[in-house]
């Protein structure tokens, strides 16, 4: 090590207070997608092609197109997101946000940008990480770890609608999963608009993802900016795989756990308790 | 002139309550007074908790009244922020643990103050399950699930900022969480009474914040240990 010459010094300093100076949209922010590097002054480019028109020039989400859509854009100046793999109150991976802008939002107006490029879709996120000065001062989280899956089982299912019963999860998914429990109306997301508690029975995929390992990190990371809480703190991974199970079964759809709850329920349905509120018969 | 032998006197007295060699902590000036309401205020409407068994029951004699604009005999205004908001401020005290309580579907207390980076502690007393979504913005915005019997949640917020608290299975539940950067702060009580104590001669600037009616300041000097009183007025809108 050579001690600093006073110009050596004198750039450091420099180049510090720079970096204090705090966020500014264009200064040169990163994404890392695996292998790749994106980019956010190529990512300005994909953005004020593709994103603007909805998420809007400043990313507040308030895009000429805006005020057509329901749900609305997400205003990426809060840095709030639903699907992470990392817990509740922390930022996304970035692979998070490339998964999420690669899948796109069902039931929403955010199509899959499949048709972009990997790099492409690598430098968009390094941009929309521009507006919000938190990807300066905070870390992302670090993802859960989720446990391989063990295998479906009647008693895991029954386990699992325990779980569904004693988390109250049907409050708002309603006793039979169809989102219609008794805070569903009243739900709103973080801007106080409305939003719908997903219905088990349309069978369409879910915001984060289609598989098991999805469905577990949605309730397990819950999605933030929405009244889906995380119950990391309430659920330990095993039982969480149970839930997982149950809550196939409430979808129609042939799954493996579908199977085993039908063919249960064909001589055992008298046996079960109704879900819901305590000593109310469904 | 005689101040100045009472002044003499009253931190004589504070030097000997304290005990020998301390200066006590509520030495100083106090900014005491009272926050009260013009016009017609929204009235408190009793909540319909019949969604909820559990809490429908508990408040089966008296129902809860919303709290967003609480108000008590003689005009008063509760649940207002009264908070030093310029001068000297001194050095927040982070180490105390805050409890807030969710008891019979209700956020208790309905404003909780805090310090950035000081130990939160939040309890399910229900037997029902909550899930807290504070709404944060400057600080991380997060969304927990909190069922029966479950321990406490810990948390803490870094940075000074009023955060909106609210409970999604049962929307009437809301509350605040104020994290101020000031140790000079008071939370107004049901007669709208508050009272800053232990404040260094200096001058300052109190602001009064009220969660519907917004903010008023006012510039209070304070020599010695000598109380200042101040009202604040809040001109109240039906809706």
């Amino acid at each position: 090590m050579r001690p600093k010459t006073p110009v050596a010094a004198w750039v450091s300093g420099v180049v510090i207070l720079l970096s204090a100076v705090g966020p500014r949209p264009g200064v040169a922010q990163e994404s890392h997608i695996g292998n790749l590097t994106g980019h956010a002054a190529a990512g300005k480019k994909v953005y004020r092609r593709y994103c603007i028109l909805c998420h809007g020039a400043e990313g507040d989400g308030t895009g000429e197109n805006a005020m057509w859509i329901d749900p609305k854009p997400r205003d990426f100046t809060l840095a709030v997101f639903k699907c992470r793999s990392t817990p509740s109150g922390t930022l996304p991976t970035d692979e998070d946000l490339f998964n999420a802008m690669t899948r796109g939002f069902v039931t929403t107006n955010m199509p899959a940008w499949l048709p972009l490029t990997h790099q492409n879709r690598a430098d968009a996120i390094a941009y929309i990480k521009t507006f919000s000065p938190k990807w300066r001062t905070l870390k992302p989280g670090t993802p859960i770890t989720i446990p391989s899956e063990p295998s479906a089982t009647i008693a895991s299912i029954l386990h699992g609608r325990e779980l569904f019963q004693k988390m109250e999860c049907w409050k708002c998914h309603g006793p039979a999963g169809h989102g219609d429990g008794p805070s569903a109306k009243t739900l709103t997301d973080n801007k106080e608009n409305p939003i719908p508690p997903y219905n088990f029975s349309t069978g369409s995929r879910f915001k984060c993802g289609v598989t098991n390992q999805d469905l577990y990190r949605i309730f397990m990371t819950g999605l933030d900016g929405t009244p889906m809480p995380s119950f990391a703190d309430d659920i330990r991974p095993a039982d969480a795989w149970d839930l997982v199970h149950f809550l196939r079964t409430l979808q129609p759809l042939e799954t493996p756990e579908a199977a085993i709850w039908k063919s249960w329920l064909a001589s055992h349905a008298q046996e079960l308790k109704p879900i819901g509120p305590p000593g109310t018969a469904q | 002139m005689r101040t100045p032998y009472i002044a003499l006197l009253a931190t004589a007295t504070l030097a000997l309550t304290a005990g020998a060699g301390r200066v006590a902590p509520s030495a100083g000036g106090t900014i005491s007074g009272k926050v009260t309401y013009t016009g017609t205020p929204p009235k408190m409407k009793p909540i319909d908790m019949a969604k909820e068994p559990f809490c429908a029951r508990l408040h089966a004699a008296a129902p809860v009244l919303t709290e967003n604009v609480a108000t008590g005999p003689g005009n008063a205004l509760r649940w207002v922020l009264v908070y030093v908001s310029a001068g000297e401020q001194g050095a927040a005290s982070t180490t105390e643990t805050v409890r807030l309580d969710q008891k019979g579907c209700q956020y208790i207390p309905h404003v909780l103050v805090l310090q950035p980076n000081q130990p939160l502690d939040i309890y399910n007393d229900d037997s029902t399950s909550h899930n807290i979504h504070p709404l944060a913005k400057v600080n991380p915005e997060w969304n927990k699930s909190q069922p029966i019997g479950a321990p406490p949640i810990h948390a803490k917020w870094e940075k000074p900022e009023f955060i909106p608290v609210k409970c999604n299975v049962h929307p009437w539940m809301h509350g605040w969480h104020l994290v101020l950067a000031t140790p000079h702060y008071a939370v107004s009580g049901e007669d709208g009474a508050f009272s800053l104590q232990g404040l260094p001669p200096g001058k300052y600037t109190v602001t009064a914040w009220q969660e519907q009616f917004g903010t008023q300041t006012q510039d209070v000097t304070i020599s010695g240990n000598e109380t200042k009183t101040i009202t604040f007025v809040f001109k109240a809108t039906p809706y």
